[in-house]
């Protein structure tokens, strides 16, 4: 029997210094009456040593009166936690698909070069510890990384010596001082039509409430609250038809409906800003440059369902999101915009940010609820909906950043003018994003039913020169390939599940030839193996196993009965898993199996990637 | 309100609200396999075992933890369901050294009862018998080998829902999900009072009884149902024995513990067969002990006590009795101290 020491073996024996167990008490203390509140004292007191060890869980266990199996348990579950020294700059590769396309792995390697470090390890001098992240959301400028708060794209082995160099001499830049995460938006090519969510990004000053207010900004609340009863404002978002732009495309308004007659006090609103899916930067780009939008539009579908208090689930890795997002709440609270009796009604919203700690799943809208509640982010079965039974058992409107942002034109505009935009199956505009093998990756508002085509050509750019289009992964990491008998079809929820993709996150993951399809879907099964939450067996094991497959296949060690293995695996993933994760933990496979049969049964047959692209067996 | 109607594998069952399909399915003599489901404990739904297949519904869904409903139609075994199943054992058989050859839970165990119900045997891709897997033998009560668990978390559900004592919990993510105590350090450095209801809950052979280990298969041993000898609760337990002697104590699903124990009935019995045991009254003379018979003993206490009593008066001496006895016997205690002896000097050690 083989013993494996593993965590246990480090029992501390330090005790924590006076110092660090004062300010870790003023935490406790300052968060005692936060429901939910072990995530937001996780965050707070691992700023104190970089890490939370063994005697810190223990107090935060005495100090919030939770067991302490529960605070290992939960932070464990987190990927940005950690419970052992860590260097001062936690060095964040990203390995999502659309940096692993764009060369992560060469990235890595350089990395690991430069720093003289293996995954997970730390410089002799603590400087840095180099770690992999799953997806870091900022797909536009990959292959990335993040080092603190700060993110570094369009790496190449050259910049990467530069930047842990300007690391080393001390000159780490302040992440509250640059004016955005990755790129500027004014500087992307636009859609001539109208704006209806980028209209201030980048022409505001997203930490001075009163530009926001100069362009109309909070019109619509005050609109909503003024003159218009709850039931008029769901009504108004469901003649808009409006829908969920997380990715699922549920109708806004039907959601809010369910919601709005339960007497049951109090309601909650939840703004999905995880943003965990691969290739998925669209919300970020509204957080760190309207924030006050996104604010608007939960306040005003707060009154409409009834509910006054507010969270924003912002994923971890959004520093500047969340600091923007941070002081607009307060200056909106300071100017009565949010806070008590707004514009002279009985209508009161207040407005949290919770931080997520590095973990996919918790997008999932009941993974979510249970985050902010402090716990795991295991998703609850469903029925009960969270629009019935939500955060702590309260009817809670969970929608995504996209779709609250684009409730205040609405109401400023009317539902009947929102409906006007788009397609009929998906009205209004969408934030499309086209990253991967394209000359310009970048976001660009249109209304929906934009095609893939022109949507690569004229605002990616195109492709790279002499290079040829031969898949696209719509939606994010999901969904389904298409390929280029696809490229015209409008992108809207139904156009492109018909055409077996998704709109999803509207996100576009454009792949040329140069893309070996088994070592795109390995990257793919990294990300869902890693993001697993691990409650039911189908998605804990079976994640695993189609990575161990297809990483044997990509290695030319494959079978052709692991080819049957995959689809039997893939249909269980789907049939039996407990949530979306891994119903479509699969899908990328399967879709990858219709469209690319010949070339995966090559890699097995004949050792040889049609593509030139594995290095296990080249062409 | 009549009762509300179902059909399950095409006969019509009624149900009340509130039941799961699970409920009205076991009620009505139909057997869908679980495993993680546990009784009385929230259902979780989540080691995917009793999924069914339900009309209407995009997946198939777990009989545990949905809700039966008015005109509801359920397959239990079709062949999507079957499937289903039989993937979800090889996982799990995967996952592990689910080597039932020399396995305590042998005999007993659910995985193993699955494997055989849908004749799943270990797949191709299970793991290498040389992965290593944390195993935890530094305590005296149980042994945690973590190559058979199959992260049903069961155990969590005993130590929180049942017992209360909030020690483990679920930790890590994914396929790298692991029980933890505090820290993740092992039970005797965490908030663990050993009472062993996660070995009680245990469906595989992952927690173990240390002291039962190569003691017996489940089939040689015979279960004698007797009262703990410890506190007054007087919880039921099953002792069971292999050629006479004691191999290891579980708690009885019967009044008043419900299956429960604590650390001192469930792994505390050991004085039973020990060398150490005193067999014979102990008389001292000279400073050394001698063996004396029962009745030459007793007759030096009374007379001992006699003497005492009528020298220096009763109020010199007190009766100390033990939580061990009966109710019926501390009376007894007492009314010797009282009635005989003359003295209100008594008193009782609560609990051991």
């Amino acid at each position: 029997m083989t013993t494996n020491p593993g965590p246990c073996a480090i029992v501390p024996t330090d005790n924590l210094k006076p110092e660090v167990l004062d300010r870790l008490e003023a935490i406790i203390a300052g968060r005692r009456a936060t429901p939910g509140n072990l995530l937001p004292v996780l965050h707070e007191a691992q700023e104190i040593m970089g890490y939370v060890p063994a005697p810190m869980q223990a107090a935060i266990a005495a100090g919030l009166n939770l067991p302490g199996s529960d605070i290992f348990g939960t932070m464990s579950f987190y990927s940005m936690f950690a419970w052992k020294p860590r260097g001062k700059y936690i060095v964040r590769m990203c390995q999502s698909p659309p940096c692993h396309v764009n060369g992560a792995e060469n990235m890595l390697q350089a990395l690991q070069a430069e720093l003289g470090l293996a995954v997970g390890q730390t410089t002799a001098d603590g400087l840095f510890t180099l770690e992999l992240s799953a997806c870091l959301g900022i797909c536009e400028v990959a292959p990335a990384m993040q080092i603190n708060e700060v993110v570094h794209g369009n790496l190449t082995r050259e910049k990467i010596g530069q930047i842990i160099a300007d690391y080393r001499a001390g000159k780490a830049p302040d992440f509250r001082q640059l004016p955005y995460s990755t790129k500027d938006y004014r500087h992307y090519k636009h859609c001539p039509a109208e704006p209806v969510l980028m209209d201030n990004v980048g022409l505001i000053d997203p930490m001075e409430i009163q530009a926001y207010l100069d362009r109309g900004g909070y019109g619509a609340l005050k609109k909503a609250l003024t003159t218009m009863t709850p039931e008029a404002v769901v009504e108004e978002v469901k003649t808009s038809g409006l829908r969920g732009r997380g990715g699922a495309g549920f109708p806004a308004g039907l959601k809010w409906s369910f919601t709005r007659p339960l007497t049951v006090t109090p309601k909650y609103i939840v703004c999905n800003a995880d943003e965990g899916e691969p290739g998925t930067i669209k919300d970020r780009y509204l957080m760190e440059g309207d924030p006050h939008k996104v604010l608007e539009g939960m306040a005003i579908a707060g009154y409409a369902v009834g509910a006054s208090r507010g969270f924003i689930y912002c994923r971890g890795e959004y520093y500047l999101s969340q600091h923007r997002l941070q002081h607009a709440i307060n200056q909106a609270t300071a100017q009565g915009f949010l806070g008590e009796k707004l514009f002279g009604t009985d209508f009161s919203f207040n407005v949290e940010i919770r931080s997520g700690g590095g973990c996919y799943i918790c997008g999932e809208e009941t993974a979510l609820i249970e985050s902010v509640e402090g716990k795991r982010g295991y998703p609850r079965l469903k029925p009960p909906f969270p629009g019935v039974s939500g955060l702590w058992g309260r009817p809670t409107v969970v929608n995504n950043v996209e779709t609250l942002s684009s409730v205040p034109a609405i109401i400023n505009r009317g539902g009947a003018w929102y409906k006007s935009l788009g397609t009929p199956d998906t009205s209004g505009t969408k934030i499309y994003q086209v990253i991967g093998h394209v000359q310009t990756p970048q976001i660009v508002e249109a209304p929906v039913g934009l095609t893939l085509r022109e949507l690569i050509d004229t605002y990616g750019g195109g492709l790279r020169p002499g290079r040829s289009f031969k898949m696209c992964q719509t939606g994010g990491a999901s969904a389904g390939l298409v390929t280029a008998e696809s490229l015209d079809v409008p992108m809207d929820f139904g156009s492109l599940a018909e055409a077996g993709g998704a709109l999803g996150s509207g996100t576009m993951l454009v792949m040329d030839e140069s893309t070996c399809v088994l070592d795109f879907l390995r990257a793919v099964a990294v990300f869902f193996a890693h993001e697993s939450c691990g409650q039911c067996t189908p998605c804990r094991e079976g994640t695993l196993r189609l990575l161990q497959t297809i990483t044997r296949i990509y290695q030319g060690r494959g079978k052709m009965e692991d080819l049957a293995f995959l689809e039997r695996l893939a249909a269980t993933l789907q049939d039996a898993s407990y949530c979306p994760l891994g119903q479509s933990a699969g899908v990328p496979l399967m879709s990858a199996l219709k469209h690319f049969r010949p070339e995966i049964e090559a890699h097995i047959q004949e050792k040889k990637c049609r593509a030139g692209a594995c290095q296990a067996h080249p062409s | 309100m009549p009762p509300s109607i179902l059909t399950i594998n095409g006969a019509t069952h009624s149900f009340e609200a509130g039941q799961t399909i699970l409920d009205v399915a076991l009620g009505s003599g139909i057997t869908v396999p679980t495993l993680c489901n546990y009784k009385d404990t929230t259902p979780t739904g989540a080691c995917r075992v009793c999924v069914v297949e339900v009309e209407g519904a995009r997946t198939l869904l777990p009989a545990c933890a949905t809700q039966a409903a008015p005109g509801m139609v359920v397959q239990t075994e079709s062949p999507r369901v079957v499937e289903a199943r039989k993937m979800v054992i090889e996982l799990l058989l995967a996952s592990g050294n689910h080597n039932c050859l020399v396995c305590e839970a042998n005999g007993e165990c659910e995985l193993q009862s699955l494997a055989y119900r849908y004749q799943v045997t270990t797949p191709d891709f299970a793991n290498p018998p040389d992965t290593p897997y944390y195993y935890e033998d530094d305590n005296h009560m149980l042994v945690r080998d973590f190559s058979k668990c199959v992260m049903c978390g069961r155990c969590v559900r005993a130590c929180n829902e049942w017992q209360v004592n909030q020690a483990i919990a679920i930790g890590y993510r994914g396929a790298h999900n692991k029980i933890v105590a505090r820290g993740d350090f092992p039970y005797v450095n965490s908030d663990c009072v050993f009472c062993g209801e996660c070995l009680q809950a245990c469906p595989v052979g992952a927690i173990l009884d240390k002291h039962a280990i190569g003691q017996g298969r489940p089939w040689e041993r015979r279960l004698v149902r007797t009262t703990c000898p410890y506190c007054g609760v007087g919880c039921q337990v099953d002792v069971h024995v292999k050629d006479g002697r004691m191999v290891k104590v579980t708690g009885a699903d019967a009044i008043p513990n419900l299956g429960k124990l604590c650390a001192k009935g469930r792994f505390g019995w050991h004085f039973v067969d020990h060398p150490d045991r005193l067999k014979t009254p102990l008389i001292k003379e000279n400073g050394a002990f001698r063996e004396a018979g029962w009745d030459e003993a007793l007759d030096l206490v009374a007379s001992r006590l006699k003497d005492i009593r009528d020298k220096e008066g009763p109020e010199k001496i007190g009766g100390w009795c033990s939580a061990r006895v009966t109710n019926e016997e501390n009376y007894l205690m007492q009314k010797l101290m009282r009635a005989v002896i003359g003295t209100n000097h008594v008193d009782h050690c609560a609990r051991l």
